[in-house]
């Protein structure tokens, strides 16, 4: 990092000669593969940390396995303070200074489409972690752009899973007033009621991010008598609502079905409140014991003193598909990368997935299961695995989705 | 030629805030080249007499004439169009400017060059400004920022100001408010010498007795909003009225 | 009984949320009152009050009377904090040019976010509620939680406390007297510099209340700063400047009308809140409890003379003007992108600089006309499918009717009532940007707004940055130095004096400020191209405070400060962010550092020095 920030330093002060320095770094074949990592570190470090743990973890492992094609992998890391302008500019940066081969990373949506558009517009790779919108990968999706986690429309399709089983009739939701909360609410809705036509959504509270007014929200609810309600909030927001809601009952005798909730990001905050029975997606890091999860659970925690979180597992992944993308391309050319990367296979500590060729979404699925307390603890229990594969529309569909195909 | 007759003639004003009436009934007129001192005790309407005639309140009733014309109820800016120009008793100047630029700023806008964008500013009148500030005394002073001035300075600059748009009427308020009794007599004799000049009609709030007595042609006589004398030094001096409401109270010394 | 149920309980949320708006609130309108300081950091300390109180009551018996213990060692330990603020920066700084304080403050607020990260860590600190917390009562068939029950209950009890203190006490009444009349109170021979420093640490322990009490409803986490400090300017603004009764009322007012707002437009409370605090200022200029600010010092204040820049300053500009013009010929892509940022950073600042510095009217809410323009030219390109000239002259245009409609409202006002007014009407733009998500697309943003071709590549498109974002700072400096721009400054030394020499005052400031917003317009239209899509992050309070802090960092009396505070803010914070993940630690030094060495602003020291070593 540092060294990058000198450049640029005596880059501002003096604007010298060095900067038409030619790319020599792309011919050199010993050299290491640069990946430019881009995430919002200083705005929403309780995701970014553990993300970043997660990646460091990966670059460890994939490079002391010999790297990739006999080279090394080395990630520049930028913090763009969550502001897809600055993410823009970093980009910049990182590919114009840093001379890196690939983009990377992203926690927001909006810094993951900005950083897409220009990939575009650079034709350069970039891999997106978590920007969980729909738009990464079908409106805007393009021929340099994969994405890794599963999108608003796989979760909330996941959801509707479990939803659909339930007697309830009456809901009612509850989503964060922007974007991803919006198309998180269109989606259930519309799959809920295509799956179950005798549903009805009664009332939609929608507090802006960081500002929910829970108390009343949770009156709103209330007050209209709902058999379940679909929730969206997370973060403080969520701590506040489910605080509320317990001590008002608002979830006594009714069935809350609730994104992300599982993850231990959103869930352990509520600690001992956690309301059990919610019907959540998420991230079962204590009792999910599969050999590869095991393995990269012991693996962190001996790193880092510390238990994964669900960015844990999304930094880890994307270094681990990012290789096995590098490792599957003919060449370091954009479009052979392109090339690499559609169809490229890679383990993660959820188990194997892939980037579908047909829209770069990869197929890395989620935890479908309940909450429960256990010593004064958030837990997901009755979960199983699944995968983001078996929840996508189908291909005509998508295609229909995706016009900018490739 | 302008008509004849008096500059300012007031009738009947009067003006009450929230019931409590202010100023009652006040009638008087102002002649070309007169020197008219409004006095009264602290509260007996002077300030509210000012700002009805200026345009920044209305009044409740009566009517005001310049030269025979209504104005009564004019914005500031408008009575100012018409010829009156005002000095305040804290002084009012822009003190981010040069002197010069001070009564370049009044020039313009009488001038109607406001909504100019281009040209510099400084470039406007600088002549004319100059000649506004030699007869207060101000011209060598005319590069100097204005924020560094003394405060008598300041109040000869007011003066240049107020005269930049060659005003039938000029209002003093409290003229020489806060300045050293020396220098008080010198800025009413200016100002009574430059009205003389122009023609124009003076009418001013004092404290300062002796600047009152000194330079009025006439005086009036405010108390609790009503008119309760008029006339020249020493018929004032010699009202029993006056002395019971207002030279008696020992307010005599001015200033503040 | 649910009769009564469904007005009973959203009354009584209402209340608890008015009640705490009213802690956070009664503290800055305290400190506004006496010190004049807008204090940005009141939502740090705040969040301050929430980590402390967290740490202390997770420590003590969670009995109600441990969570009182907690909540009052929390309050003691933010009044010391606050008087460490006080004394250490802020008494350093009351005597520079009006809002700079705010600067000083807002470095705070950087630097606490890494410090409160680094001692409390980056998850969200839930307090674990024993039973009593969890309580609730049954009215009406509804459930309420009894502990809101105590907080509506501290809110008049606070206030009493507050209210004796301010009428009953010596020190009260000699705070009451700094609020209306500073130099009587020094003229009394009271120690001045005690009496602010102790109302800054009431000011701050009240914040502390506001932050525990908290607690058992929500979490401490690093995001409640920001919220909270927005709800609680809006507070104060709509109960008026340093009025206690007029925080308690508008948090009445605020809160009861979330309350029941979320039942009938659950969609727009967050603008909502900005709209109530328009309406009120458009309806009563000094809020709803506030006396008028004394708005013409009758040019006594000491201001700085405007002069010409100097032959060296001239020919220096002109070297430098040269030199970005030719940068394009040995400078490499990225260092043109990050040029032509601060070519646009300049014109944002200078379009700011004309209506703060000259004007007299701060805005904390500029950002609005320069997302207007960004969004304009998006949606020129979008709907109309306009060429990029077109979008980059509706950018200005857009933005520069908007500002004038909207200008009507705000020139009628001043001083912080009139900044606190933008920052109304950029928050209603911000959240219609980021939340009708059919229009905008929502945070995700307009994407593909990209340049023609002639401008695409990054010499091109840095050229023509700089052509653009030159004449328009230049065409301002001129305009400031003509006919109008005097007019400008006029109505800024004396309003009384403007108006007496008939000056249309009014008139004049609409104009400026429509011509301010059009200029950030433009930079807005430029920035949209620049990086080919929009994001409600351009409208954000952030980017407002971004173009506040490059004024005044430059230098507000200097013409040449928005210039070199765009650069040096914009050239620090790329640095920055690039090198160290403390970049917030290190910058809000750097700001403060610069609000104590320069408080001037980098323009002003700098001309103070050139004076001191070539007296002119």
């Amino acid at each position: 990092m540092n060294k990058t920030s000198l450049s640029r330093r005596a880059l501002l002060a003096a604007g010298t000669a060095a900067l038409a320095a030619p790319r020599l770094a792309r011919a050199d074949t010993s050299a290491p593969i640069r990946i430019g990592e881009i995430n919002s570190y200083s705005a929403i470090p309780a995701f970014t940390l553990p993300y970043r743990n997660g990646w460091q973890l990966a670059l460890e492992h994939v490079n002391a396995a010999g790297g990739v094609r006999g080279r090394t992998l080395e990630v520049i890391s930028r913090d763009d303070a969550g502001k897809p302008q600055d993410a823009v500019r970093l980009a910049g940066e990182l590919l114009e200074s840093d001379k890196v081969d690939l983009l990377a990373g992203g926690f927001l949506s909006n810094v993951g489409l900005a950083l897409s558009d220009f990939s575009a517009q650079k034709q350069v790779i970039y891999i997106a972690g978590e920007p969980l919108t729909d738009a990464l990968v079908w409106q805007k999706g393009q021929k340099f752009c994969f994405r890794l986690r599963p999108s608003t429309y796989v979760q909330a399709a996941i959801l509707v899973e479990e939803a659909a089983k339930l007697p309830a009739k009456r809901w009612v939701s509850v989503a964060p007033n922007y974007e991803y909360g919006q198309s998180a609410v269109k989606w259930f809705s519309e799959l809920l009621k295509a799956r179950r036509p005798d549903v009805e959504f009664v009332a939609a509270q929608w507090p802006a991010l960081g500002h929910i007014d829970a108390g009343a929200v949770a009156e709103a609810l209330a007050s209209a008598k709902p058999d379940a309600i679909y929730n969206v909030t997370f973060g403080p927001d969520l701590t506040n609502f489910v605080r509320q809601g317990n001590t008002r009952g608002l979830f006594e005798g009714r069935s809350v079905v609730s994104l992300l909730t599982g993850e231990p990001e959103y869930l352990d905050p509520l600690g001992d409140e956690t309301p059990p029975g919610w019907i959540v997606t998420g991230y079962p890091w204590a009792s999910l014991d599969t050999p590869a999860h095991v393995a990269f659970r012991d693996a962190y925690q001996k790193k880092f003193n510390d238990y994964p979180r669900m960015g844990s597992v999304v930094g880890y992944s994307l270094i681990q598909a990012i290789a096995a993308g590098l490792s599957r391309a003919g060449g370091m050319t954009p479009d052979q990368l392109a090339g690499g990367f559609a169809g490229a296979a890679f383990e993660t500590p959820f188990g194997q997935a892939l980037f579908r060729p047909l829209d770069h979404q990869s197929t890395l699925g989620t935890f479908l299961g309940k909450t429960a307390l256990r010593d004064g603890k958030g837990v997901m229990v009755d979960w199983r695995y699944v995968d983001g594969a078996a929840v996508m529309p189908p291909d005509a569909e998508v295609r229909k989705l995706r016009p900018g195909a490739g | 030629m302008k008509p004849l007759g008096p500059v300012l003639a007031v009738a009947g004003l009067a003006k009450s805030f929230g019931g409590v009436a202010a100023v009652r009934e006040v009638s008087f007129a102002v002649a070309r080249g007169e020197m008219l001192a409004l006095i009264g005790p602290n509260g007996a309407g002077k300030s509210t007499c000012f700002n009805l005639l200026s345009g920044q309140i209305r009044p409740d009733r009566g009517a005001v004439f310049l030269d025979g014309e209504v104005v009564t109820g004019l914005s500031p800016r408008a009575i100012w169009r018409r010829g009156v120009g005002r000095t305040f008793q804290i002084t009012a100047t822009f003190a981010s400017m040069t002197v010069r630029e001070n009564v370049q700023m009044a020039l313009i806008s009488h001038h109607r060059r406001v909504w100019r964008f281009r040209r510099p500013a400084r470039q406007y009148f600088a002549a004319e400004a100059d000649v506004l500030l030699d007869p207060v005394g101000m011209r060598d002073q005319a590069g100097r920022a204005t924020g560094e001035l003394a405060y008598g300075d300041l109040k000869r600059l007011e003066l240049a100001i107020a005269l930049a748009h060659a005003p039938r009427l000029l209002l003093m308020d409290e003229p020489t408010a806060g300045m050293a009794p020396a220098e008080r007599g010198g800025l009413m004799a200016l100002a009574r010498r430059l009205a003389a000049e122009r023609a124009i009609a003076v009418l001013f709030t004092e404290h300062d007795m002796d600047v009152v007595f000194g330079v009025a042609d006439r005086i009036l006589v405010l108390d609790r909003g009503r008119l309760i004398a008029e006339g020249s030094g020493a018929e004032i001096r010699a009202d029993a009225r006056v002395r019971a409401v207002y030279l008696g109270s020992g307010a005599t010394s001015g200033g503040h | 009984m649910a009769g009564t149920g469904q007005i009973l309980i959203p009354l009584l949320t209402g209340l608890a949320d008015a009640a705490g708006l009213f802690f956070v609130a009664s503290g800055l309108t305290v400190i506004f009152g006496v010190t004049r300081v807008v204090n940005f950091a009141h939502g740090s300390l705040t969040m301050l009050g929430a980590y402390c109180g967290w740490s202390l009551i997770s420590r003590l018996p969670p009995t109600p009377l441990g969570f009182a213990l907690g909540a009052l060692a929390t309050m003691a330990i933010l009044a010391v904090i606050g008087a460490g603020l006080e004394i250490g920066l802020l008494r350093r700084v009351y005597r520079a040019p009006e809002l700079f304080q705010l600067l000083a403050t807002f470095g705070v607020v950087l630097m606490a976010q890494d410090i409160v990260q680094w001692l409390w860590g980056v998850e969200d600190l839930a307090l674990r509620r024993p039973p009593w917390l969890r309580a609730f009562v049954t009215l009406g068939g509804a459930r309420f939680p009894r502990f809101d029950l105590v907080v509506i209950a501290l809110f008049p009890l606070v206030f009493l406390l507050l209210w004796l203190l301010f009428t009953r006490t010596r020190w009260g009444r000699l705070v009451r007297a700094a609020t209306e009349d500073r130099e009587m109170v020094a003229a009394l021979g009271v120690d001045q510099r005690l009496l602010f420093t102790s109302v800054f640490a009431l000011g701050a322990a009240l914040a502390g209340l506001g932050g525990v009490l908290m607690l058992p409803d929500a979490s401490a986490n690093l995001g409640m700063d920001l919220t909270t400090v927005t709800d609680a300017f809006v507070v104060v603004v709509v109960g008026g400047l340093g009025s206690l009764p007029g925080a308690a009322l508008a948090s009445l007012l605020i809160g009861l009308l979330q309350a029941f707002g979320i039942m009938l437009v659950p969609r727009a409370t967050l603008a909502l809140v900005f709209v109530v605090m328009a309406v009120v200022l458009v309806l009563r200029p000094n809020g709803l409890l506030g006396r008028p600010p004394g708005r013409d010092g009758g040019g006594g204040e000491a201001r700085a003379l405007v002069r010409p820049a100097p032959a060296v300053l001239r020919r220096f500009g002109l070297a430098v003007l040269v030199l970005a013009a030719l940068a394009p010929l040995f400078l490499g892509p990225y260092a043109l992108a990050v040029g032509t940022e601060m070519l646009i950073a300049m014109l944002f600042a200078a379009s700011l600089h004309f209506m703060m510095g000259p004007g007299g009217m701060a805005s904390f809410g500029h950002a609005a006309w320069f997302g207007i323009g960004a969004y304009a030219s998006a949606f020129a390109v979008h709907l109309l499918a306009a060429p990029m000239p077109l979008g980059l002259l509706l950018a200005p245009l857009a933005a520069g009717a908007t500002a004038a409609l909207f200008g009507a409202f705000v020139v009628r006002l001043s001083g912080v009532y009139l900044a606190m007014l933008t920052l109304a009407f950029a928050q209603i733009v911000w959240a219609i940007a980021f939340q009708w998500v059919d229009l905008t697309g929502g945070d995700n943003g307009i994407l593909g707004v990209w340049p023609a071709r002639w401008a695409a590549g990054p010499r091109g498109f840095y050229w023509l940055a700089l052509a653009l974002a030159v004449a328009g700072t230049l065409g301002l400096r001129v305009i400031l130095a003509a006919p109008f721009g005097h007019a400008l400054r006029g109505a800024r030394d004396s309003r009384r004096r403007a108006e007496a020499i008939g000056l249309p005052v009014t008139a004049i400031q609409l104009a400026a400020f429509a011509l301010s917003g059009a200029q950030a317009g433009l930079a807005g239209g430029l920035y949209a191209y620049a990086k080919g899509s929009v994001f409600p992050t351009y409208i954000s309070l952030g980017h407002s405070v971004d173009a506040l802090l490059m004024v005044l960092l430059g230098g507000v009396a200097t013409m040449s400060g928005p210039i070199v505070g765009a650069l040096a803010y914009t050239g620090l914070y790329d640095v920055l962010l690039s090198a160290t993940s403390l970049w917030r630690l290190v910058l809000g030094a750097a700001i403060i550092v610069l609000v104590l060495a320069a408080p001037e602003g980098i323009a002003g020291g700098a001309l103070k020095l050139w004076q001191r070593v070539r007296p002119a």
